[in-house]
Order: structure tokens, then sequence, then C-alpha cells
């Protein structure tokens, strides 16, 4: 089973990197690009084979290390 | 005083922490690796400046889920000393000793310079040797220096007096040109709550003797002393 996880940063974090990307993207001529939000993506492959027990799990690895819940989200696809 | 000094994989500043405090205390530290699950009973656990584990994930986060760091919280709990520099600060925050995050600098650069600190609360076990509104020169070198928390947890943090050292200007003005990091509030250090615990990104251990181009760093370590007293 392969959980898929997406690290973000939250809503009102200041993100240098993605403001560098925007500036980046700008330079190389893409207009209209409002804001650039860059984050992790994080990929498991587990032997659980239970949907939900797998979820418990991702989800607990997301809070004890994965994520820093002071500044980030997770969000997490199993399949 | 009696102290031991963490290190982790890819810790950098493990030696200096080391004989600074050798110097300034005239006794050894205990060398503690990272997967050392006891240290002994000391005055201060250090937890020096670096990149653990190559600060893959997060800076620090990895090292706050290593063996010893289950023995300095226990010693924290118990109302002993713990510092935290550089790395260090980043390892106390994903611990959850310290409030807040330390974030990649506003700059996206790495900052390697001498940076002027105001002490903001000289009434403290790490700052006592200062005067309060002291301005000193302490190097810093950091990536991932800039503190973010919450404006809760910032407000609590002013009220109570926890926070040690603000980055300044030569005058002692927190201005955003002086903060090397983009720091909310020019934060370079904080307390806990109970007033045991310290992060700092400035490296104190770096400015303890003339050699090293000046001795703004040693009252950090005299005030830990003192308060021993």
């Amino acid at each position: 089973m392969k959980a898929r996880v997406h690290i973000t940063l939250k809503n009102g974090v200041l993100d240098p990197q993605g403001k560098a990307i925007q500036h980046a993207l700008d330079s190389l001529g893409f207009d209209g690009v409002d804001d650039v939000r860059q984050g992790k993506y994080i990929e498991l492959d587990l032997a659980e084979t239970d949907k939900a027990t797998a979820e418990a799990n991702v989800e607990e690895m997301c809070k004890k290390l994965l994520a820093n819940m002071v500044i980030e989200n997770y969000s997490i696809d199993i399949e | 005083m009696k102290s031991a000094v963490v290190t982790f994989p890819a810790s950098n500043c493990n030696r200096d922490m080391f004989d600074a405090l050798e110097k300034i205390t005239g006794e050894r530290p205990h060398e503690i690796w990272h997967q050392d699950t006891e240290i002994p009973n000391v005055d201060l656990i250090a937890l020096p400046g670096g990149f653990s584990f190559g600060d893959y994930l997060r800076c620090g986060a990895m090292a706050a889920r290593s063996p010893a760091i289950k023995a300095v919280a226990a010693h924290a709990e118990r109302g002993g000393n713990v510092i935290g520099v550089c790395n260090g600060f980043q390892v106390l925050t994903e611990m959850g000793l310290l409030p807040g995050a330390l974030m990649r600098n506003r700059s996206l650069k790495f900052v390697c310079k001498t940076v002027q600190l105001k002490v903001e609360n000289a009434d403290t076990t790490f700052t006592n040797a200062y005067s309060n509104g002291q301005v000193i020169n302490i190097p810093v070198a950091h990536h991932d220096g800039n503190y973010f928390a919450d404006d809760e947890t910032l407000a609590r943090l002013e009220d109570n007096g926890q926070i040690a050292f603000r980055y300044v200007n030569k005058a002692g003005e927190a201005t955003a040109d002086a903060n090397p990091n983009g720091s909310q509030h020019n934060i370079a250090g904080i307390m806990n709550e109970r007033g045991n615990v310290l992060g700092m990104m400035p490296h104190p251990e770096r400015l303890i003797e003339d050699e090293q181009g000046g001795r703004d760093g040693r009252g950090f370590f005299e005030s830990i002393i003192n308060s021993l007293n």
C-alpha cells in the first residue's frame, strides 16, 4: 500500500522559497502567477493492507515527525 | 559547573561548545552521543550548532527524536538548565521545549557575520552577567534562523520577559536592517516560561576569548555559573 503525503506551509506563514520561485517565473516571462507556495512530497510504501489503519498510522507519522504542526499542514492520500 | 554536550551526526559546533564550557567552568563537560540514553546529573546540558542529520526533512527534526533527547527532556522537566545554540535552538523548538519554529532565512541566504544583540532581560539564568539593554556582539552562521510563532505566542513571550536577546543595530534599535534572517520581533533567543531552557541562533561559544576577536559571549556562560551559586 502506498501513502502520499503533501506537506505545505500554513496560510499566513511567509514562504521565502515560494517567493523566489515566483520571482524566477516572472523573470522567465510567465505573467499572471499571483503567488507560489512550495512544500514537500513524501511517498511511503507500507506493509499494512488495511486502508483505514494505514491512514491512521501515517497521520501519526505526520504529527510526530513528518510535519511541524507549528508552521505546516499535511494531507494524506492512500492507495 | 558540571555540564554535558550532546553531539548528533553532523553537529559541527560541539567542539566549540565543549571548549568554551571547559575553559569557562574549569571542568570538562561530558560528551554525550545522540544514541546515549542516559546523561549524568549535570547543571547544564548544551545542544550545539551544526546540521544534525544533514537537516534532512527539517532542521533539528530528526535530532529531536533521537534517544539522548529523552534524557534532555527529563533533565528540563526536573528544572535542569538546557541551552540550544543554532541547530540546538532548532532542536529545542522541534522537541516542543520552546514554542515556535525556525524557518528558512527571509533572504534565502546563509548568513555568516557578527551581529549586535540587545540583552532584553538581564534577570535570567542565562543573562545575569549582562545588564538590561546592553548591546553585545555575537556571531551568527545559519540558513534557517527565521523565528516564527503565532501572534498569541509572541505576545506571551513579550509579556513574560521570555525574549532573552533581540537583533539590533549599533544604536540598540530593533530595525529590519539589523535583523539577519527575518525573525518575528527581531527575536534572536528565547526562554521557556520556567526560565531553565534557552535557545538562540547566535553563537556565544565563538566569542569567549580575545583570540576569537572578543569576549562578549563569555557573559552568557558566566551567567549560568552565577545562577548556580
